[in-house]
């Protein structure tokens, strides 16, 4: 309980901390499923990070010397013509391998840097809605309803398609996806916190703030907040992972990441023209999407059994 | 009730003034494509903005277009030569067939495996249906696609003595004359990857709300009292746990919708989401904001009947 923190410093509620975090790890590990999606996005997270030191190739390297107008094709299925290209090239004789791992790098920042900023977003309007109720509460969840009612996949094309459209497709950088994506799924945030702050207002400990002549912005981010935490944590982790396919679907549609610039989608746009030709350049990128969305969905199960058994 | 109808309007309104204002900022905005056009002059640019009222007030511009539209004139779309409205009408069919379909499949496999899995939670069956329903829900719908294309389309999956499955993946139709058959050949692919996503979420409600219903004390009685099992899951469980379940197949409809557009790209599926890409690739902008205002009238009023469906069947749910 956060109130102890102001009546008893220190020690008792280290202590309490402490325990907390090691009944969670426990909780945590018991999920088997969640604990070897954590291995494997460990793994991922290594590769995107070490993507200059693993490829083999260098990702926009157009490999002249093998090219004959085809993808080569991964060395297990013809090790002679492979050229070292492990996983095989795309249609433009870019390898593969070295794609996907700098690929890695871009649909995990853009994941991470967009779910940051739907939780800043949407925790400080949810808590906002949520602790002063009233007019601001039923402005800011009109608000939430307007965004919710428009199919995101659809707004998003659509926002893309204007940047795209006002100067070039190369304006739409990474920047422009995260801002996109960031400024329009903040309203699932917004509703879970505002919900959280709706019954924590009213709980002794905020009474007990109030009454030692706490501010409203200390109380909400002091005291409220912290015991808000755990849903937010689940939600944020599970967009994650809806954030990457959005990512990448943008990119598959041409108005995400743009050539040459290597992301998991945009590397499936030429694919589905050379399906007869190279499956290797259609499915090796789908699978690192999937597996990389599949091990935070797993990690977010997870973190809900652990942080909060209530919650299922 | 009839208060919740009436919030559906200013909600409404308040959705087609934002993206209103996010649309008339578009480049060139609905002159665009004649901006690209070496023909036309800036003079005759300055006269066709001055004759389409563009030279006006965005607020005034809007109020133009709410009067329109409440008349059913959702303005002219540049890139298909008629009334947007004629243009969205005439594809709804083909996008509702998909979405009809897909929904019909998802739910009836979706709900029966939930139960399935309830009936016996932590079993082998529960453990690979809770898997399979975690794949479907991670799996990225585009890519989907493809691989089912790669393995029915391009391939074919082999049967014993020579046969093999080879579906068509492009359209409705191979050919004009209407062939049962050869539709619903065409249906199936893109049907499956739009059912998916929907499969995968419908189950995993279900089991959670039936396992939460089983666990009740009304189920307990029906036990005691000696029902068969059979009766107790289909009458007194089921029925119960179906409640919260078709709250979530309505607000499922903007990721259906959502979802439509990349199936319809990818199977050249002659729908309203192929349309608004294509008005996306031509700056359509009368199309763009009619086909935005359109589903999100679907979303708006399917979440009133969710609401509505609701506290109808469980009569315990009071709206003011």
């Amino acid at each position: 309980m956060a109130s102890s923190v102001e009546v008893l410093p220190s020690a008792p509620f280290d202590d309490e901390f402490q325990s907390k975090r090691v009944t969670f790890w426990a909780r945590f590990r018991r999920h088997r499923m969640a604990m070897i999606g954590l291995a494997v996005l460990i793994v991922i997270i290594l590769g995107a990070v070490f993507a200059q030191q693993l490829s083999p190739f260098d990702p926009n390297l157009i490999d002249n010397a093998h090219w004959k107008g085809n993808a080569l094709a991964p060395c297990f299925e013809s090790a002679a013509t492979c050229a070292g290209h492990t996983l095989g090239t795309d249609d433009l004789a870019r390898d593969l391998l070295s794609r996907m791992l700098f690929g890695a790098r871009i649909s995990l920042t853009v994941g991470l840097f967009a779910v940051l900023m739907e939780v800043v977003i949407g925790t400080i309007l949810g808590a906002i809605a949520g602790y002063y109720g009233g007019w601001i509460d039923y402005a800011i969840m009109r608000l939430t309803d307007v965004f919710l009612s428009i199919p995101i996949l659809p707004l998003l094309l659509t926002l893309t398609g204007i940047v795209a459209a006002s100067s070039s497709k190369a304006a739409l950088g990474f920047g422009v996806i995260v801002l996109i994506i960031g400024a329009l799924s903040w309203p699932s945030v917004a509703r879970l916190v505002r919900a959280s702050f709706l019954t924590l207002r009213e709980r002794e400990f905020a009474d007990a703030a109030r009454a030692i002549g706490g501010g409203d912005a200390r109380i909400i981010f002091r005291h409220l907040l912290p015991n808000a935490v755990a849903p937010i944590v689940v939600q944020a982790t599970l967009d994650v992972a809806s954030i990457i396919v959005l990512e990448s679907t943008l990119s598959f549609f041409g108005f995400g990441i743009q050539q040459p610039t290597a992301s998991w989608g945009n590397m499936l746009v030429n694919s589905q023209a050379n399906l007869e030709t190279a499956w290797w350049a259609a499915v090796f990128p789908g699978v690192c999407i999937l597996l990389t969305v599949l091990a935070i969905n797993y990690i977010g199960d997870g973190l809900r059994d652990a942080l909060d058994p209530n919650l299922r | 009730m009839v208060r919740r109808t009436l919030e559906a309007i200013p909600l409404l309104l308040l959705i087609s003034i934002i993206l209103f204002v996010i649309l008339s900022n578009a480049p060139g905005g609905p002159l665009g494509p004649y901006l690209q056009n070496p023909h036309i002059t800036p003079a005759d640019i300055a006269r066709l903005r001055h004759n389409f009222g563009l030279d006006r007030p965005i607020w005034y511009r809007y109020a133009v277009w709410l009067g329109h539209v409440v008349t059913g004139d959702f303005g002219y779309s540049t890139s298909n030569a008629e009334p947007v409205l004629n243009a969205l009408l005439e594809r709804l069919p083909a996008t509702l067939e998909l979405m009809g379909v897909s929904l019909v499949l998802s739910m009836t496999i979706g709900i029966a495996a939930g139960i399935f899995s309830a009936v016996r939670p932590y079993s082998f069956a529960d453990y690979f249906i809770t898997t399979f329903a975690f794949f479907g829900q991670s799996m990225p719908v585009f890519w989907f696609a493809l691989m089912l294309q790669l393995a029915f389309a391009v391939h074919g999956i082999p049967l014993p003595f020579g046969y093999q499955i080879q579906l068509p993946s492009a359209g409705l139709a191979s050919s004009d004359t209407f062939d049962l058959g050869d539709r619903i050949a065409h249906l199936v692919l893109p049907t499956i990857v739009l059912a998916l996503l929907q499969l995968a979420l419908f189950s995993r409600f279900t089991r959670s709300s039936m396992l939460e219903v089983m666990k009740s004390d009304y189920i307990r009685t029906a036990a005691a009292k000696g029902l068969s099992s059979g009766t107790i899951i289909m009458k007194h469980g089921l029925k119960n746990a179906l409640i919260p379940v078709v709250t979530v197949i309505a607000l499922s409809l903007p990721t259906i919708l959502g979802g439509a557009i990349v199936t319809e790209k990818i199977f050249a599926w002659p729908g309203m989401g192929r349309l608004f890409l294509n008005a996306l690739d031509n700056s359509d902008i009368a199309l763009l904001m009619g086909y935005l205002v359109m589903i999100a009238v679907l979303v708006v009023f399917s979440n009133l009947l969710a609401d509505i469906a609701y506290a109808w069947l469980d009569p315990r749910v009071k709206y003011d």
